[in-house]
């Protein structure tokens, strides 16, 4: 089942049959990546535009990565390299990189709904790389890429996501896609890292981490945004170690093929203790390999067609 | 008969026939049992054959060809699987992106006598794409083509080492080929259309 979206901004817009076809062709893609020569022909001639305003070091590389292997000239504009420096603004950048025809451009951004307003302005196609706390569909389409290479389907499994909810556009995206797939969803946190009424996305909350794991297929651990703790979200980092920081003790409670996943970068001893990271259960380097081939099927599902998207 | 406005007497057309089988479960095994002695007697052995299925038929068919010559020879001939999706010399021509399905060669091309294999040989371009798909995983000693029917219409300078049935044909028809693992039934179809095709 071909997909017929134009732009890739958010989990929230994708229907289950999308996400089935992203994640074949992730599936299809992957083996590219394991030959000597890892490039195929397929887009040729197309440009790919890396527009990021947020430090990164995992999603621009795995785009540049996924965009070279399969042909296409990419090129990467950072925000301390780009006009934005002298005041230019972000439509006006965007006018200005479409007036030279790329055919994606993927943006990070630290505000919400920034892809989709550019998406206003440009004919290419824009794959949302992160806008502040909104959504990540890649990192998201990675995770249950993942998922489902380890347990099968991903229809009913259990999920619990643990951390900073609140600030995480990480969670925002799997909590739509993994619903969308018939996944069950539990969030763990402390209370002020919890938005008021999230349960209104179909999702269970839960303060007790190691009571949550106990019957869950995945356990996903987020980061702590040292750099976004100016609110008094925290007494201490080591009480938020204490209380949800995944260790091997917390994690005897949960079954045995339960799998642990990570978005990265890690703040090891925080969130998630060395010898967790080093368990087998452990797929957070999965999950990096998985996000090229998932940004590759990305890049050919929205390019490989004559009007895909433009019906 | 008829009478048509004009007041002249005419028949009416005999019915078209819209499809035949041309080749049938017992012509499809004949021809691949032939296929697989042919290339053992060309390549003087299995030691550095490995065969390539172009999916999906072409991959089906080269499984068959892989067990009959290892029953012939009591070897385990390499077999591979190539989908040639993402050489299409015609992407962005479709409406929509086409399905990629999953490559499979999990052995090293180097030095190998590599046979592709394909149903239906027609235009020459997916024999290209698979081609440039096989160099891509290293440097083969030979590529050969076999085909289980040659249909003719070539638009590039490829022709086929080893094919089951020459079949001409008019560039409406259509050719099917059906096989058991795929779809249920060995059969090979002519059908012929009535309008020109899209």
């Amino acid at each position: 089942m071909p997909i017929t979206l134009k732009n890739i901004l958010g989990t929230r817009d994708l229907a289950r049959e999308d996400i089935s076809t992203i994640l074949d062709t992730a599936n299809a893609f992957k083996e590219i990546s394991t030959r000597p020569i890892k490039k195929v022909p397929t887009l040729r001639g197309r440009t790919v535009i890396n527009l990021f305003f947020e430090p990164s070091t995992r999603t621009r590389t795995s785009f540049e990565i996924a965009g070279k292997r399969l042909s296409a000239d990419v090129i990467n504009i950072t925000g301390s390299s780009s006009s934005t420096v002298k005041g230019e603004n972000l439509i006006d950048t965007a006018r200005n990189l479409e007036a030279m025809n790329p055919d994606i451009i993927v943006i990070r951004h630290a505000c919400a709904g920034a892809a989709e307003l550019i998406s206003h302005f440009t004919k290419s196609s824009i794959i949302n790389a992160g806008d502040g706390a909104h959504e990540h569909p890649t990192q998201s389409l990675l995770d249950l890429l993942t998922i489902q290479e380890h347990k099968g389907s991903l229809e009913g499994l259990r999920v619990v996501i643990v951390g900073d909810i609140a600030h995480s556009r990480v969670v925002r995206s799997n909590i739509f896609a993994m619903k969308t797939m018939g996944m069950d969803v539990r969030l763990v946190g402390p209370p002020t890292m919890i938005p008021f009424e999230i349960e209104r996305l179909g999702v269970e909350v839960s303060h007790n981490l190691a009571e949550a794991i106990r019957d869950a297929d995945v356990i996903m651990m987020l980061r702590i945004q040292t750099e976004r703790q100016n609110r008094f979200l925290l007494p201490s980092l080591r009480e938020y170690s204490n209380l949800f920081c995944l260790t091997s003790e917390k994690l005897e409670r949960a079954p045995e093929d339960i799998l642990i996943i990570h978005p990265g970068p890690v703040n090891r001893g925080v969130e998630i203790a060395l010898d967790v990271m080093q368990d087998k259960r452990s797929l957070i380097l999965d999950q990096v390999t998985n996000g090229v081939a998932i940004r590759m099927a990305l890049m050919y599902l929205l390019l490989g067609g004559s009007d895909n998207g433009l019906n | 008969m008829g009478f048509d406005p004009k007041g002249v007497f005419f028949c009416p057309e005999p019915e078209i026939q819209l499809s035949s089988v041309i080749f049938n479960e017992k012509d499809i095994s004949r021809a691949v049992t032939r296929i697989a002695h042919e290339i053992l007697e060309k390549n003087k052995g299995a030691d550095k054959l490995a065969l390539v299925g172009i999916r999906t038929r072409g991959a089906t068919l080269a499984q068959r060809l892989a067990k009959k010559i290892n029953e012939i020879e009591s070897t385990s001939v390499s077999l591979g699987i190539l989908d040639i999706t993402l050489y299409r010399d015609d992407l962005g021509t479709s409406k929509q992106s086409p399905e990629v399905k999953k490559t499979d060669i999990s052995f090293s091309l180097e030095g190998k006598e590599i046979v592709l294999i394909d149903d239906v040989l027609y235009t020459g371009r997916t024999i290209r794409a698979a081609i440039d798909a096989l160099i891509d995983f290293g440097r083969p000693a030979t590529v050969q083509l076999g085909v289980l029917i040659d249909r003719g219409h070539r638009e590039l300078p490829i022709r086929p080492d080893y094919v089951g049935k020459n079949l001409p044909t008019s560039k409406s028809n259509q050719v099917q080929v059906h096989l058991k693992e795929d779809d249920g039934v060995d059969e090979v179809i002519l059908a012929k259309a009535l309008s020109k095709k899209e």
